[in-house]
């Protein structure tokens, strides 16, 4: 690192210089640091330059099937102007009946991680929750095709909404235990001072503070389950017929995408396409009102 | 309330202190009550997620049980896959999942590390929130929606301009042109892990960006008091400080690749067998299964050979976030989401 030409300057000229010394370190360190900086801003940038080229190709193949028919007409045979309706009101009922499932067990473990957990029944739970956000949801579809789909003999979007429930839980559960931690101790102890019961603190009290996090934690979940297909390949299977029977095979906007995308009809494709710019715009506009309207970042 | 009312209103006779220690006693009562039932729901719904795990880990492994016994040990180390002769081996999907992710990886987390490195220590903080969400959203982007913009952008990409250049450059090359062997189709192991990278790479940053920003100011201050520039500071100081951290984000970006579907399953190529070359069609664990579920019926040697897959999937996901949890755990850090 030192050099001898270096120790001969004067030591003031460097405090005040700095990095500016025309020695060939200095130049060196400049060099690094110049480098380092062009690297990580095209690094960013690649990530936007995905995220742009992902939208500019949604909206460029999808635009050109946003017509009423699309959202009137169930999916149909090739060249007889079918639409998405089916599909659409197919994933909204799915996701629908998962978060109705999902959501309240989510927010139970939270309570019961923030508020009654101890020790290692609740490191663990903690743990296999965890793990189960971040596991593969083709297993999870896996799992309720043999838990429900062989038992019961058949398909169907009670199956569907099961598979997408497991995978809102755990975001659920995470974002209710993380939001009722924040919750001021003072609270707590003013509730339970007044006389209130532990779990009418809980709910009343403490849930109704960290109201708008553990809504957050639901719409993340929302948008996470709205754009799931593996799961749903082996549950609901999908219906090219219009259909609102839970017990029944239901359609759904991703698989009926996956299903066309690879078809050999241009009709098929574009309401492919129309399909996903349907499903990225959602997802994406209910992210950014999670994070923009609720001012979390990250996450 | 009501209690009070009925035992005022029904025993109208008895002494006041008598109601009194009846009514403390009834509403203690009820509190208990109240208060039990409340802590049996909820550890109730803590248990049931515990369970959750276990039942699936017990669903996989006896769905798969048929394929382990007909095939025994031979069923990981054969990559014959045969719906004919039905002689199914694991080998391939299981050489795809990894190599795919492995790209997947070398593309993403330098990616991910500049991002984060920009994104906390030198862009200003309104700009750095934009991108961050931006980035962030990328996140958000279903799966599916990977796989058609992989296929209608990125595997045209492939075949017409970076295959041809490679095979241009390194075809004769002794050892690399095995690597980039093969028709240009644009599907394959290569394509899989480009597009495993651009999806794993916005959680790889959030979780750098988490680690980095819990740095306690004064060390990185110390640093640039020292004269350090940005670039040492993060290469010496804040790098150091939360290694295992920043390894934990790496591996659990490896776990996430691994289990990744339907974008892989329109790019791979679905073909089943192991080569060198990286632009050869291949197969995952879970494209296989999302290929080959349709044609296998309840009950036959496939689907069990299937959910022996899944197993095995499910196994080698739970060690990577097992691990990336432990080592996320050991600095106090949240994972991001």
């Amino acid at each position: 690192m030192t050099r001898p030409n270096e120790t001969h300057r004067p030591s003031q000229a460097v405090a005040v210089d700095g990095w500016k010394v025309n020695s060939s370190l200095a130049m060196r360190r400049r060099l690094m640091d110049r480098l380092a900086t062009v690297l990580s801003i095209s690094a960013t940038a690649v990530a936007l330059i995905a995220l742009g080229s992902i939208l500019f190709t949604l909206i460029i193949r999808g635009a050109g099937g946003l017509s009423l028919i699309t959202f009137t007409h169930s999916t149909a045979s090739p060249g007889l102007n079918g639409g998405l309706a089916n599909a659409i009101v197919g994933s909204l009922i799915q996701t629908a009946v998962s978060i109705l499932i999902g959501a309240p067990i989510g927010m139970m473990c939270g309570i019961y991680l923030a508020d009654y957990g101890r020790g290692w029944m609740a490191s663990t739970t903690r743990f296999v929750s965890d793990m189960l956000l971040s596991a593969p949801s083709i297993l999870i579809g896996l799992f309720i095709y043999e838990l429900v789909v062989v038992p019961t003999g058949q398909f169907s979007g009670l199956a569907g909404s099961l598979a997408l429930a497991i995978l809102a839980l755990p975001i659920v559960v995470r974002t209710t235990e993380d939001m009722l931690r924040l919750v001021p101790v003072s609270l707590r102890e003013a509730g339970i001072g007044l006389g209130a019961s532990k779990w009418r603190v809980i709910l009343f009290i403490c849930l109704r503070a960290a109201r708008t996090g553990v809504l957050t934690g639901v719409l993340l979940a929302v948008a996470r389950v709205a754009g799931e297909t593996a799961p749903l390949l082996f549950t609901s299977l999908g219906n090219l017929d219009w259909s609102v029977s839970l017990t029944r095979p239901m359609a759904s906007l991703p698989v009926t995408i996956y299903q066309y995308a690879g078809s050999a009809f241009d009709d098929w494709v574009q309401l492919a396409w129309t399909g996903a710019l349907l499903v990225t715009v959602g997802v994406l506009i209910i992210n950014i009102l999670v994070r923009v309207g609720f001012g979390r970042k990250g996450a | 309330m009501n209690g009070i009312a009925r035992t005022a209103g029904t025993v109208p006779g008895k002494p006041p202190e008598s109601t009194e220690a009846q009514e403390t006693m009834l509403g203690a009562g009820s509190r208990l009550n109240g208060d039990s039932i409340f802590r049996w729901l909820v550890t109730t719904a803590g248990i049931g997620v515990l369970l959750l795990l276990g039942g699936i880990i017990l669903v996989m492994i006896s769905g798969g049980m048929k394929a382990f016994e007909t095939f025994g040990p031979s069923f990981f180390t054969t990559s014959i896959w045969n719906p004919v002769t039905q002689h199914f081996g694991a080998l391939a999907p299981v050489f795809g999942t990894i190599v795919t992710s492995l790209i997947g990886l070398v593309v993403a987390v330098p990616l991910a590390f500049g991002a984060a490195f920009w994104l906390t220590q030198m862009a200003p903080a309104r700009i750095s929130f934009a991108v961050g969400m931006a980035v962030q959203l990328l996140a958000a982007v279903p799966s599916i929606i990977f796989g058609m913009w992989g296929f209608f952008v990125i595997v045209p990409l492939i075949a017409r301009y970076v295959q041809p250049t490679l095979h241009h450059w390194f075809g004769h090359v002794p050892v690399v042109d095995a690597l980039v062997a093969g028709a240009p189709f644009g599907t394959g192991l290569m394509t899989g892990g480009l597009i495993l990278a651009v999806m794993i790479m916005p959680f790889v940053t959030a979780v750098m960006c988490d680690v980095f920003t819990s740095i306690p100011a004064v060390l990185k201050e110390s640093g640039f008091g020292l004269g350090a520039t940005r670039w040492e500071v993060m290469r010496n100081v804040i790098l150091p400080w939360s290694r295992s951290a920043v390894v934990g984000s790496v591996v659990l970006g490896m776990g996430r690749a691994m289990g990744e579907t339907m974008a892989v399953t329109f790019v791979i190529g679905n073909a089943n067998k192991i080569g060198w070359s990286l632009f050869a069609p291949g197969n995952t664990i879970a494209s296989l299964i999302a290929l080959e579920f349709p044609e296998s019926p309840a009950g036959s040697v496939k689907l069990s050979a299937l959910m022996a897959l899944g197993a095995i999937l499910m196994a080698m996901s739970f060690v990577a976030l097992a691990i990336s949890r432990v080592l996320l755990g050991v600095s106090g850090k949240k994972e991001g989401r």
